[in-house]
């Protein structure tokens, strides 16, 4: 029930400003942008949104999910010995 | 940036592991006496036994599967009462994919199309709304469920509706609210929880602030997760290091989806048209207060309750499950009597093995065959 799909915008319906075209692995989908538009909805094509039930809920943050992998990164580099629970 | 393969690096789940294992040496958590997570969202348990996660952590670590599958806590009595509209003539009736196998007294609301009642399943709420204006003859009613993350797509959905003056529209309300549900667990005497692992998607409508009540009340650290592998595992160090440094906090792991004060604008549809109001009954977890969610007066014409006056039923449940106690950590799935023998993905006696999200469902499709 609570499952999201990151997709990203590719196209607002000229007619219904409300209504966007999102795509994700190839797949074309109406999304609804209603709650995440701030009344400039050009500017959100190219935009990666999470989708859940054909309404976008939240713009993902590029900023935040790079500071995560590099979080992520920099745990690695402090443990060299990462791969010794791992060996046979 | 693609959001999903990025974390999914398997270099990055063993670097987890690795720190998992080392962080809880630092804490006081033993196998006989773990810590003892719960994961409040239907879709981590998804993800935990989709990943393998729970056998790659530590014997000092321990998930409990929570309640936060909207469809694994739908009582029986209101299945029957969607059945009963469904079975209507004039009623098509729509619902998500995930609901329409839940067992109520009268059965599915799949049994009742497969005995000609007319029950499509749809992706979005807006999809009722246009079978709506397609058939001006029919009434549609939506089956409108879940917690707070699906609340706000159904409430634009009556906004339209109004808008446009769609008057063959209506909606089953059976929403439910986190907070009070999350209350009701904790002030259970016997359920064992030491920290939550925060629902992800649900948040990004609230936000984190709400579960502040939690660490300061309860003294529970909460950590708000992604559904990745990656993002699964960070949250438990998270965790861990709160334990190791005497900390009680609320976090966010998974910033790059959830604000912290959640989405304003959701948030203004659900109080433009629903009310929280009175108290509800949860299949699993008795009456919770405060948990009941209803549209409001200004929407009262949509209210599918209001308008075909279905029978008001109390249906109690099979006292050979143990649905219940799954749901609130009291017992793990292979240890009731029924699983994966009279109770299975195709003969369900509980909602838990029939949703996709439901701990039974996820012990059936990934640890059957294994001893309890």
């Amino acid at each position: 029930m609570c499952i999201g799909v990151p997709c990203k915008i590719t196209a607002i319906d000229p007619n219904q400003p409300t209504k966007a075209t999102a795509e994700v692995n190839g797949i074309q989908r109406d999304v609804n942008i209603s709650l995440v538009s701030s009344g400039n909805e050009q500017s959100l094509v190219g935009q990666w949104v999470l989708v859940h039930v054909g309404f976008a809920m939240s713009l993902l943050d590029e900023e935040e999910a790079e500071q995560t992998l590099t979080a992520l990164n920099a745990m690695q580099e402090e443990e060299p010995d990462v791969n010794i629970l791992f060996k046979p | 940036m693609q959001f999903i393969d990025e974390f999914r690096n398997p270099t990055q789940v063993k670097s987890l592991l690795s720190q998992i294992h080392a962080w809880v040496k630092k804490t006081s958590f033993t196998a006989e006496k773990p810590l003892q997570i719960m994961e409040v969202c239907g879709g981590h348990t998804h993800a935990i036994f989709k990943f393998g996660l729970e056998r790659l952590l530590p014997p000092e670590i321990e998930f409990i599967h929570g309640p936060g599958c909207p469809v694994c806590v739908l009582p029986m009595g209101r299945i029957d009462a969607c059945i009963e509209i469904a079975k209507r003539p004039e009623v098509i009736f729509c619902t998500f994919g995930d609901a329409i196998r839940v067992p109520g007294r009268q059965g599915s609301l799949l049994k009742a199309r497969q005995e000609g009642a007319a029950v499509r399943l749809i992706y979005s709420p807006m999809d009722a709304l246009t079978i709506a204006e397609q058939n001006p003859d029919k009434k549609i009613v939506l089956f409108g469920l879940g917690f707070e993350t699906t609340m706000p797509s159904v409430a634009i959905t009556l906004q339209q509706a109004k808008q446009r003056n769609i008057t063959n529209f209506f909606v089953f309300c059976q929403h439910i609210t986190i907070i009070p549900t999350l209350k009701s667990l904790l002030m259970t005497p016997d359920i064992q929880i030491d920290a939550f692992l925060g629902p992800g998607h649900l948040s990004m409508v609230i936000g984190t602030h709400p579960y502040s009540f939690i660490c300061e009340q309860y003294h529970k650290p909460v950590v708000v997760s992604g559904f990745e592998p990656t993002d699964i595992l960070q949250s438990i160090v998270m965790v861990l290091k709160q334990f190791a440094n005497k900390q009680c906090l609320v976090e966010n792991q998974y910033r790059r989806v959830v604000p912290d004060e959640g989405n304003p604008r959701a948030l203004a549809v659900i109080n433009d048209v629903f009310i929280m109001q009175g108290d509800d009954e949860w299949r699993g977890l008795g009456i919770i207060p405060d948990s009941g969610v209803r549209l409001n007066e200004t929407y009262a014409a949509f209210d599918a309750e209001k308008h075909f006056q279905p029978k008001q039923q109390r249906v109690a449940d099979d006292p050979q499950s143990r649905c219940g106690d799954v749901l609130t950590g009291r017992c793990k799935p292979l240890e009731c009597h029924l699983f994966g023998k009279q109770c299975t993905p195709e003969s369900a006696y509980g909602a838990l093995m029939v949703s996709s999200e439901g701990a039974c469902a996820a012990y059936y499709q990934y640890r059957q065959g294994e001893p309890a």
